[in-house]
């Protein structure tokens, strides 16, 4: 099932969650909707499901027109932020729910009903909860069957809010792994949106960063790691240094001191340097185009963070491998291996 | 007597109730002094005791003064069975209209966003600021001979006031607010994720109303229903106004109450009095039992 979403604008008020979205997603992918609280990356979702409408645009599901469909026709299985379970129900009958409301024209007899729950609950490896009440499950457990309860109607399309954003960090990681093993198995269109940069990048095909309603950028994780497309996207996925700069003839200065590295095509004026902390190369003073005095080290795992003062009076953070302890008081030189230049 | 007690169990929202504390441990530093906590349960006790039982044991041993007897002989009068009879039909009449019309516009506050919702809100509310007798005027106003409706309906001979339409009606809008104010604040914190999920499920809205949104708020929905009906049996001041007192027709209860008293026949009315104070500790006990189950519901979904 491909989706296809075109000129897409929501506003609630005179805000506006949603501000012009294009965005086309192919058959079997697994893409993540990234960006910070307010960028719109919800309301995308609910609207793709048919629980909002947008106030301009498409939305297209095969080539097929989805808006002329509410959402119970649309055969999209949704799974609420908040899992949403039926709190009066078993979870048996929560799973078997979007089976027994179908029309009975379709509706499958009794038997069929169990069987299929049966193997829902299977999938999810809950069968043995089938009894219980939402309220005696524990998070990780209720998503699972908010999943199942989803995958019941054998949608054509599977979305996630914040799938994870309510549990516990390690409960998380075995999830992000479940359900991309999961989808490989069923392979639905899936779209899952997160706040949640390493979430994104571990478990989708593709990320759609998105900000104030617009997508910043759409690639795959590796792309948006290391070609951000914009300041945003830069300064949302991974740890960046942030220093002011001045472009003029090729040159980037940073205050009144010329940086050896090249402006790559950045315009002439205000700019900001961006740096990942593991991509400034440190090393003894005068090494680099900057000098700064290391104030702090915390050493942990394969890295030591350490707290630089520039001699501008920056403040930065940088991650260097630990093959060289570095010690407080000591001036260093660094130099950006990889960065990027963006419009201030 | 026994309005008082009605009085008593005068509304209270269920987000009304604060959630109490359990007591502080004896050495805990928020613990008053030994004579002050004895003191002020004391001063409570005694207040309760003069205000509440005192009254309620009154009823019953001025009802019961002339022996058991004569107590069931009054409550088997022509006169006491058609103001029981009557009672009973007014309460289920207007518990009933106030079900539906009170799920109904809880539903619609709680779940939907539209214009005007605030005044909505404050006009279910009116009701309960405004005083009974004034209630009873209004439809004294629209139906009696010289109101709005009056001619109209008396050239096609229907009778509303003086007979059971009216009082069905002035009954059905003082108690209007018992059942949307119950489910209103229940409603609202349970919030619309399992509506929607429902609907995403592929539920029409009938199936998602009576399968997902009825079953969620079953427990508030008796407790509105419990405290419409005690107030509904209770109402003494809309009633009066529109009732016309005709005896054996149009006397409820509590009317039938005051008329006895005031005729000395002391025996008679507190027979019927201890009925209303008998309602009035089932539904005390009920709404105890009641709020329970209120609390599970309202538990929230996830942790």
């Amino acid at each position: 099932m491909t989706i296809e979403v075109k000129n897409l604008v929501k506003k609630f008020g005179a805000f506006a969650a949603l501000d012009g979205v294009d965005l086309k997603i192919g058959n079997g992918e697994l893409l993540a909707l990234l960006g910070p609280s307010g960028s719109g990356k919800t309301t995308l979702l609910r609207i793709i499901a048919g629980l909002d409408w947008p106030d301009l645009g498409e939305v297209s599901f095969d080539g097929e027109n989805a808006l002329v469909r509410g959402a119970g026709e649309r055969q999209v299985g949704f799974v609420f932020q908040h899992y949403a379970l039926f709190r009066h129900m078993t979870v048996f009958e929560n799973v078997a729910f979007g089976l027994r409301v179908q029309p009975r024209s379709i509706r499958k007899d009794d038997a069929s009903i169990r069987a299929r729950v049966k193997e829902l609950l299977d999938l999810v490896q809950l069968d043995w909860l089938a009894g219980r009440y939402p309220s005696q499950l524990s998070g990780g457990q209720r998503q699972r069957i908010a999943l199942a309860r989803a995958l019941a109607i054998a949608p054509r399309i599977l979305l996630l809010d914040e799938p994870f954003g309510a549990l516990d960090a390690k409960v998380r990681k075995e999830l992000r792994q479940w359900l991309r093993s999961l989808h490989q198995e069923i392979n639905v269109t899936s779209i899952f949106v997160t706040h949640d940069q390493e979430e994104a990048l571990e478990v989708a095909n593709r990320v759609v960063v998105m900000d104030k309603g617009r997508i910043e950028q759409i690639g795959t994780p590796g792309d948006v790691y290391d070609n951000p497309a914009t300041a945003f996207v830069h300064g949302f996925i991974g740890e960046s240094i942030v220093l002011p700069v001045n472009v003029s003839d090729g040159r980037v200065r940073l205050g009144d001191k010329a940086l050896k590295i090249a402006a790559e095509g950045a315009s002439s004026g205000a700019s900001k340097l961006f740096v990942r902390r593991h991509d400034m190369q440190v090393g003894p003073a005068g090494s680099g185009s900057l000098d700064g005095s290391v104030r702090q080290v915390r050493s942990f795992g394969p890295i030591q963070r350490a707290v630089v003062a520039l001699c501008g009076g920056e403040i930065i953070e940088i991650d260097a491998p630990r093959d060289r302890e570095l010690q407080a008081g000591e001036i260093v030189g660094l130099e950006p291996r990889r960065y990027r230049i963006f419009a201030a | 007597m026994t309005m008082e007690l009605q009085q008593s169990l005068e509304y209270a929202a269920p987000e009304a109730r604060s959630h109490v504390r359990p007591f502080a441990a004896p050495d805990d530093v928020r613990s008053e002094p030994k004579f002050v906590r004895i003191g002020i349960i004391a001063l409570a006790t005694a207040f309760l005791s003069v205000f509440v039982v005192l009254p309620l044991v009154v009823v019953f041993a001025q009802a019961l003064s002339k022996g058991v007897s004569a107590y069931f002989a009054a409550l088997s009068d022509p006169e006491a069975l058609s103001a029981i009879r009557l009672t009973l039909l007014v309460a289920a009449i207007s518990v009933s209209l106030n079900l539906v019309f009170g799920v109904i516009a809880a539903w619609a506050i709680a779940k939907f966003e539209f214009s005007g919702k605030t005044a909505l809100v404050t006009l279910i509310d009116l009701p309960f600021s405004v005083s009974p007798v004034i209630s009873g005027l209004v439809f004294v106003l629209l139906f009696g001979a010289q109101g709005y409706w009056g001619p109209w309906l008396q050239s096609h001979n229907i009778h509303v006031l003086f007979a059971l339409p009216g009082i069905a009606l002035a009954t059905s809008f003082v108690t209007f607010p018992f059942v949307a104010r119950a489910l209103i604040p229940l409603m609202q914190e349970q919030g619309t994720q399992e509506e929607e999920a429902a609907i995403s499920l592929g539920a029409s809205g009938l199936q998602t109303f009576f399968r997902v949104t009825l079953p969620n708020i079953k427990w508030g929905v008796l407790y509105g229903v419990l405290l419409c009906n005690a107030r509904a049996m209770g109402e003494f001041g809309a009633v009066s106004v529109v009732s016309g007192h005709v005896r054996g027709e149009t006397n409820t209860m509590p009317l039938l109450v005051e008329i006895l008293y005031n005729e000395y026949q002391f025996v008679s009315s507190f027979a019927i009095a201890s009925l209303l104070a008998m309602l009035a500790l089932i539904t005390l006990i009920a709404k105890t039992m009641l709020e329970r189950h209120i609390d599970e519901e309202e538990l929230p979904h996830d942790d």
